[in-house]
């Protein structure tokens, strides 16, 4: 009775290692899908895989992203297991989602913030004013230090309305 | 002119948790009548003990919770909760036997799982185990009924409903339900006919539990036909339950009840239309709860026949409890324009 | 004109009895056209419309106000009568972001802009000048989505069934029944010439059952037609059977698939009015200036429906219906189920207005306090999607969104059916509506995320690879130290350090 039991269930085991799908990403793949992608560096690495990276290694801590909020240091606990904290207010506060935007009237053309976009969002030639692609800025604030004149802000990115 | 703004759907309908209720209750009139036919009037005192406990013990949960008292007592859940408690326990018991299985079934059954809708176990069920497992001396025993039994002296019974203590006159109590009969029968080799021919059977099953299991079913499909349950549950645990007693019995008709034996004994038609159809514990979508009925009726019969207990209804239903989120999760059903079942 | 239903009860939804019964036939009768016409430049589904007049205009009837464009997803908006535009004023309307209308002072005259040709023979021409038409009409669907109707027909080949929904999805909406019973040939010319558009074999006009004049009307003009592809279909009266995909479903048993569009299962379905409109554009030039609008209600004297002018206030309606009875009301817009309350009565009527019901304080429900929900299913029992909404909401009030999108929500039509049943009082709907819009949040943050990692990878690749250049170029000049130097010097003596500072601004990304 016992015996069949235990065969019984060490099948099911079996069964469920073997059927059941597989994780084929790796871990710092999966933790890197939790992460905003704003590669804003505010967590003190340059970009979000590097930081996924270090969380992996154990040299990050999973409170640092600052632009996820809490949201996605629970959702990193979670998949990490381990215990839901905040953010670490050391890496900066949680906000609402902004968006870059140039004032082209005083922008003079001098493509300091095109080299400091991590996401290529700023387009613009020398001597032209540069403007921000609204769609593919993450508000990651990289580009208003090195401008000289301080022509960037940041707006709020309003939310869009379902279409359909 | 005044517009007044409210969101829609700008109709509801008729159907509340009160109603729905309200119904139940009525549904259990049949089966309180025909239990008082037969014990006697200490049905009426215990069901009377249950809803005075369980409603104390609801308005002082209620309030120590911080919420309406009023609002939530007028829906009627707590009185099915007892009722059912009620006519799950021995017709007659000492009072402070019922008022422990209703703090059960109400504080902690109920309220420490954070109330109406999200209790894991069926209150009454856990109630009724908890007086079982730590009364046994009053629980386990029944009346004995036979063609010739009759309702116990009223001095007699209200002593004992006072004290516990059983008058040396008292005897009523020390009978044996039919399972029980059929366990320990069975236990001695005795044949099923043998059994059968003896002492405590009426027609169909054993004397007196044959209309109280009729009577439950009346009540029952009185609750189908106004659609306050669904049939998903209590067919399938009738299904079950019947078609292994009928292979138990098809196998070796002398040693296995017979399935019309089987579902009219115990609390088998209670439990089918009034407790595994009980939806907050139970599962929530039809092909869940016919996986939760089904479970209920195996884990029965498989309790009944090899448990330590005559009637394994109770623990049935609370193991299935256990089960029903995990259930929920493998039964949901496909959505319109999807391929698979999420 | 058949009694019983062509098709199965479905599994889900709801039978009403009683009020809605008793709406069921309400006389039809025209609208005066108002001195004062206010026309949304937006009342479709899609992209913005631009005006094409100008204050202090004169404009004809039927003369074009606005248009998309590129024509692709959006519909034009015509001058409902002549008179002079006074201006755009904005509109607020409920649940949508005000839109500009043209307010029009209308003249009496409604003299008729010639710029329409009108065919006597409209199934004659070719399949593209009949879809350009529709286009040009300025049609949407009439059945309350106001989908652009031209886009729903932009199909060549694959559908087989066009399906005319007669079937008025909500109770207390009667107009496809008052326009069925009105108008049944011009109705079935638009079938037609919507199947000629489709190349479909078969259109089958559904009408519910007990509508009894509208389906004897329509079988009697089917029967003049004389064309054997036109089909009456009775439908079981349940709520939301008039829904398109609840109405393919029963009348086809196929489905839509998740995500897809109505006509991946091969049918189309389109409102009965809808069709009108493109017959009577061909027929007689005439572009979608006016449509007919139930306004019924205990709250209303004479329930009637309206053949009125896009743009004419509901007030004008609920005047020419004999007034409001009592004091108070529910003016809602749309049927009692997913109508939508307004706070005034000066809201005009739209190409997607089917319906005002003035309902009395007696005829709807109040909100009562909801009670915790006890997982009866009830609601799974009549959702015409099959999901649970007892564990939607669970996860709904979590934020779960895994599991919400697990379980389907995406899917949810929000017909308020399991608000309808729900014993305990439960606002679902609503709970779910948010949801809804959190996911597609969600959704649109998710995709914008992966976006930014992409175009952060192609950046770091190609700063890489321009360093690894750099290296190269760095490593051939070593060979003459220097040359290099020179050059190094030279350039720090012109004051010319661009090109080491560039490197350096960009790795800090």
């Amino acid at each position: 009775m016992l015996g069949g039991l235990a065969l019984l269930i060490g099948l099911a085991v079996w069964l469920a290692d073997t059927r059941l799908p597989q994780q084929s990403e790796s871990p710092a793949e999966r933790v890197n899908q939790l992460l905003p992608q704003s590669q804003c560096g505010q967590c003190g690495y340059p970009g979000c895989r590097p930081y996924a990276e270090a969380i992996i290694a154990g040299d990050a801590d999973i409170d640092q992203c600052a632009p996820g909020g809490d949201r996605t240091v629970t959702a990193l606990a979670n998949l990490l297991g381990r215990a839901a904290v905040g953010v670490n207010p050391v890496y900066g506060s949680p906000g609402p989602a902004q968006v870059a935007v140039i004032n082209d009237s005083a922008c003079i053309g001098c493509t300091l913030c095109i080299a400091a976009c991590p996401v290529d969002a700023i387009v613009g030639a020398a001597q032209h004013a540069h403007t921000v692609l609204r769609d593919e800025c993450t508000g990651c604030e990289l580009c208003i230090p090195p401008c000289p004149v301080d022509c960037i802000a940041l707006r709020l990115r309003l939310p869009q309305r379902v279409a359909a | 002119m005044k517009f007044i703004q409210q969101s829609g759907p700008h109709w509801l309908g008729a159907n509340t948790v009160t109603v729905m209720m309200r119904r139940v209750l009525l549904a259990l009139l049949p089966v309180s009548l025909v239990s008082v036919w037969l014990f006697g009037p200490g049905v009426v005192l215990n069901l009377a003990v249950a809803v005075a406990a369980c409603a104390g013990f609801e308005m002082l949960a209620l309030r120590l919770r911080g919420l309406p008292v009023a609002a939530t007592l007028s829906d009627y859940s707590i009185l099915v909760t007892a009722a059912l408690l009620a006519l799950s326990l021995p017709p007659l018991l000492p009072w402070w036997v019922t008022v422990t299985a209703c703090f059960f079934a109400t504080v902690v059954a109920k309220h420490l799982y954070g109330g109406l809708g999200y209790n894991l176990f069926n209150p009454a069920m856990v109630g009724y185990l908890v007086a079982l497992i730590a009364f046994p001396q009053f629980v386990a025993d029944w009346p004995g009924l036979s063609a010739d039994h009759s309702w116990p002296e009223a001095a007699a019974a209200l002593s004992y409903f006072a004290t516990g203590a059983l008058p040396a006159s008292f005897d009523a109590l020390s009978g044996a339900t039919p399972l029980d009969t059929l366990k320990e029968q069975l236990g001695n080799m005795r044949t099923m006919a043998e059994i059968r021919a003896g002492e405590g059977f009426g027609l169909l099953a054993g004397y007196g539990w044959e209309w109280l299991n009729l009577a439950s079913l009346a009540g029952g499909l009185w609750l189908l036909r106004l659609r306050v349950i669904s049939w998903h549950a209590p067919g399938a645990l009738l299904a079950t339950l019947g078609s292994l007693y009928f292979i138990g019995y098809a196998l070796d008709s002398g040693a296995n009840p017979s399935p019309v034996l089987g579902l009219l004994s115990g609390g088998t038609m209670f439990a089918a239309f009034f407790i595994v159809t009980d939806p907050v514990s139970g599962a929530a979508s039809p092909a869940g709860r016919i996986v939760f009925g089904a479970g209920v009726g195996a884990l029965t019969f498989a309790l009944r026949k090899w448990g330590a207990y005559p009637d394994g209804l109770a623990f049935a239903v609370v193991l299935m409890n256990m089960c029903a989120p995990l259930i929920d999760r493998y039964t949901v059903p496909r959505v319109y324009g999807h391929r698979q079942r999420p | 004109m058949t009694a019983t239903p062509d098709s199965r009860p479905p599994r889900w939804g709801i039978r009403f009895t009683g009020d809605a019964v008793r709406h069921s036939t309400l006389p039809l009768c025209t609208a005066a056209v108002p001195g004062i016409l206010r026309v949304p430049l937006q009342q479709h589904i899609g992209h913005r419309t631009v005006p094409l007049v100008a204050a202090g205009e004169r404009v004809l009837k039927g003369q074009p106000l606005g248009a998309v464009r590129d024509q692709t997803l959006g519909a034009r908006v015509h001058a409902p009568s002549s008179g002079v535009v006074r201006g755009l004023e904005n509109l607020t309307a409920p649940g949508r972001p005000a839109t500009p209308a043209v307010v029009i002072e209308t003249d009496g005259a409604d003299e008729v802009w010639p710029g329409y040709p009108a065919h006597a023979k409209p199934l004659r021409l070719a399949t593209s000048a009949l879809r350009q038409a529709v286009i040009e009409a300025g049609i949407v669907g009439l059945g309350g989505a106001a989908f652009p109707a031209g886009l729903k027909l932009n199909k060549g080949g694959g559908v087989d069934t066009l399906i005319l929904n007669g079937a008025e999805c909500e109770p207390c909406i009667n107009c496809d029944a008052a326009l069925l019973q009105a108008d049944p040939q011009r109705v079935l010319l638009g079938a037609q010439i919507m199947l000629r558009i489709l190349e479909a074999d078969v259109c089958l006009v559904a009408v519910k059952q007990g509508m009894d004049a509208a389906a004897a009307a329509l079988a009697g003009a089917i029967e003049q037609v004389g064309d054997d592809r036109l089909r009456l279909v009775t439908v079981p009266p349940v709520y939301p059977v008039g829904g398109e995909a609840q109405l393919i479903n029963v009348l086809t048993g196929r489905e839509i698939p998740a995500g897809g569009l109505p006509w991946d299962s091969g049918a189309v379905c389109q409102n009965v009015a809808t069709a009108a409109a493109v017959a009577r554009f061909l027929t007689s030039g005439e572009p979608l200036i006016s449509r007919i609008v139930t306004v019924t209600g205990a709250g209303v004297a004479r329930p009637t429906n309206f053949d009125a002018r896009i743009g004419t206030p509901v007030a004008a309606l609920i005047a020419a219906a004999g007034g409001y009875v009592g004091r108070e009301c529910r003016l809602i817009m749309g049927g009692a189920m997913m109508g939508v309350p307004l706070a005034n009565d000066s809201q005009p009527v739209t190409k997607a207005t089917n319906c005002f019901y003035v309902a009395a304080p007696t005829e709807t429900t109040p909100r009562s306090p909801e009670r915790p929900c006890i997982r009866c299913g009830d609601c799974a029992t009549v959702c015409p999607v099959n999901l649970m909404p007892q564990l939607l909401l669970q996860s709904g009030r979590k934020n779960d969104f895994e599991q919400l999108e697990h379980l389907g929500l995406q899917s949810c039509i929000e017909c308020g059916a399991c608000d309808y049943v729900c014993p305990s009082r439960i606002p679902l709907t609503q709970q779910f509506a948010a949801n809804k819009q959190a996911l597609w949040e969600r959704a649109r943050e998710r995709r914008q995320a992966e976006q930014a990692e992409r175009r952060f990878s192609a950046r770091e690749a190609r700063l890489a690879a321009a360093a690894a250049e750099r290296t190269a170029a760095l490593n051939s000049q070593t060979e003459a130290p220097e040359a290099a130097l020179a050059e190094l010097l030279k350039r720090v003596e012109n004051g010319n350090d661009r090109t080491t500072k560039d490197p350096d601004t960009a790795d800090k990304g």
